[in-house]
């Protein structure tokens, strides 16, 4: 192997072929000026739309002082607001995580009749405006709706009520689980499972003691996804909720009510509290992430 | 141990008898149907008719659990999230609790295996930071952990290269010598097939062109593609 050094790069010839190697600078195109004046342009508008809007909430919500900030949180509205809104993700996240796990598994795992319908449903929460996913469950349930004469006669209250509000965001946030694990579960294929099968374990035990935890760094992501989207949900629950103070209003709901009520510092202090979860989600990921050290490859089949 | 089979498309007709002890090779080109059989006996897939036989028993109805087969996959299909003995001790541990061996015992039979595959004080290590070679035997002990019947291996060493390959091709003629198991494995190269095997059963679109010894497959081949597969 003999090399030539000229400008930066190198030929060296390996097994009597020329070859060259470029020096990392000659290899992408652009200046050192126009790369510094792209990274620039991305750090400016990441700060312009994520943390300029984030420090205000905070300069907002501290703006009559701490103690202001910390009465907002005693106030009844606020509280049942707060409850509201971890019940609903309560009920939904661990719904999801279920129905997610097990429609990747069968994408992932079989092959069967309707399987790209399937995979279609999966999607349509997110392609579909949240309003009109709202307006659906009215539709159904509503007074004049679908079945509300059924509901009605049975005494159920789902729309302007918890059921509702749990429904819409139900609706809304199936998607984040199943995704985050159906490219993982098709990437991984079935030999392990197989492989516990033949071993003797039971069909529930292999999917317990092999597949899920395979799956887990990105199950606990998917998870993490689904919470964040569930308590922040605005649309959907605004239409189904009927704005019921006290009773039917999550955070956001309640972060709107006192918008247009002019009372911007416990808006934005209310709000804050969505910030914190938003931090907590992100710093979670990160750990996850440095976790589960590279395992953990997000890949979108589609 | 005898086996018969009658599938459509896949396999045709196929009639195999194994031997107790011994060990068959499966040989032929992609797609002929080879890795199909071997996953029907192992009951990871069914045929559509025909019957299978281990012995005396009838085992077409049996479910994968138990037939007792030790099954090793190309890639090995090790688990990722386990150390090597609890990988090699799997196939006790989900033993229901009547069934299952005391910790003694299962620490007991793992550690004898990981010396019968030179592989003694790798317990505590995982899968990734094991060598292809490691990883297939670690593989091998697992699969021989619950005491099979029967041990069926995909390619063993197909994704080893080829130095590592040579090696443990005496290795495996050796393991099976010592363990009397009956052994069939599928492979798609010839020398490999015709250098452990006792037997060889030329697989071609579904259907069993030859069986038989490896020097009597080469030196009188029943059909002209035996004879231009073997060439």
């Amino acid at each position: 192997m003999s090399e030539l050094g000229a400008a930066g790069s190198s030929a060296i010839f390996e097994a009597g072929v020329p070859t060259v190697l470029l020096s990392p600078r000659e290899v992408a195109n652009e200046s050192a000026g126009a790369r510094r004046l792209l990274i620039a342009a991305a750090i400016g508008f990441l700060a312009l739309f994520l943390l300029l809007p984030l420090a205000i909430v905070f300069a907002e919500a501290f703006s009559r002082g701490a103690a202001a900030y910390v009465a907002t949180f005693f106030d009844p509205d606020a509280r049942s607001a707060i409850a509201l809104t971890l019940t609903v993700a309560a009920i939904v996240v661990p719904i999801n995580a279920t129905f997610g796990i097990a429609a990747a598994w069968a994408v992932a795992k079989f092959d069967f009749v309707g399987k790209n319908l399937l995979i279609t449903l999966i999607d349509l929460p997110l392609s579909v405006s949240p309003v009109v996913a709202g307006l659906v469950f009215v539709l159904i349930f509503g007074a004049q709706g679908l079945l509300g004469p059924w509901a009605a006669a049975h005494g159920l209250h789902v729309i302007f009520a918890l059921p509702g509000v749990a429904l819409a965001t139900l609706f809304v946030t199936f998607p984040f689980v199943a995704r985050e694990l159906v490219p993982l579960m098709q990437q991984q294929g079935s030999a392990a499972e197989e492989t516990a099968l033949t071993l003797g374990a039971s069909g529930w035990k292999a999917f317990l003691t092999v597949t899920l935890p395979n799956v887990r760094w990105a199950l606990l992501y998917g998870v993490l996804l689904c919470n964040a989207r569930a308590m922040g949900e605005f649309g959907a629950v605004s239409v189904v909720s009927g704005h019921i103070r006290g009773l039917t209003n999550t955070i956001p709901l309640q972060v709107e009510i006192l918008y247009n009520e002019y009372d911007v510092a416990a808006a934005f202090s209310l709000a804050s509290l969505l910030a914190f979860l938003a931090l907590a989600t992100l710093g979670f990921k990160s750990w996850l992430e440095w976790r589960s050290g590279g395992a953990f490859d997000r890949q979108w089949a589609r | 141990m005898s086996k018969r089979f009658g599938e459509q498309t896949v396999l045709e007709a196929i009639d195999l008898t194994i031997a107790p002890g011994e060990l068959v090779a499966l040989l032929g080109p992609s797609g002929c149907g080879k890795t199909t059989l071997l996953r029907i006996i192992a009951g990871l897939e069914t045929a559509d008719a025909g019957a299978l036989r281990f012995g005396e028993i009838d085992a077409t109805r049996l479910s994968v659990q138990e037939r007792r087969v030790g099954f090793v996959f190309q890639a090995y299909a090790l688990f990722r999230h386990m150390s090597v003995f609890d990988n090699i001790a799997y196939g006790l541990t989900v033993r229901p609790r009547r069934a299952r061996p005391s910790r003694r015992e299962i620490e007991r039979r793992v550690a004898d295996l990981l010396d019968m595959m030179q592989l003694a004080g790798f317990g505590a290590r995982y899968p990734a930071q094991l060598s292809g070679g490691q990883r297939q035997r670690v593989a091998l002990a697992r699969a021989l952990a619950i005491e099979p019947r029967v041990l069926l291996l995909d390619e063993p060493f197909g994704a080893l290269d080829a130095k590592v390959r040579r090696d443990l091709r005496g290795w495996l003629r050796d393991l099976h010598d010592r363990t009397g198991l009956t052994t069939v494995f599928v492979t798609h190269d010839q020398s490999e097939a015709m250098e452990l095997a006792d037997r060889v059963a030329i697989l071609n679109a579904g259907r069993i062109e030859q069986v038989g010894a490896p020097r009597e497959v080469s030196e009188a081949p029943a059909t002209p593609f035996v004879r231009e597969f073997l060439a």
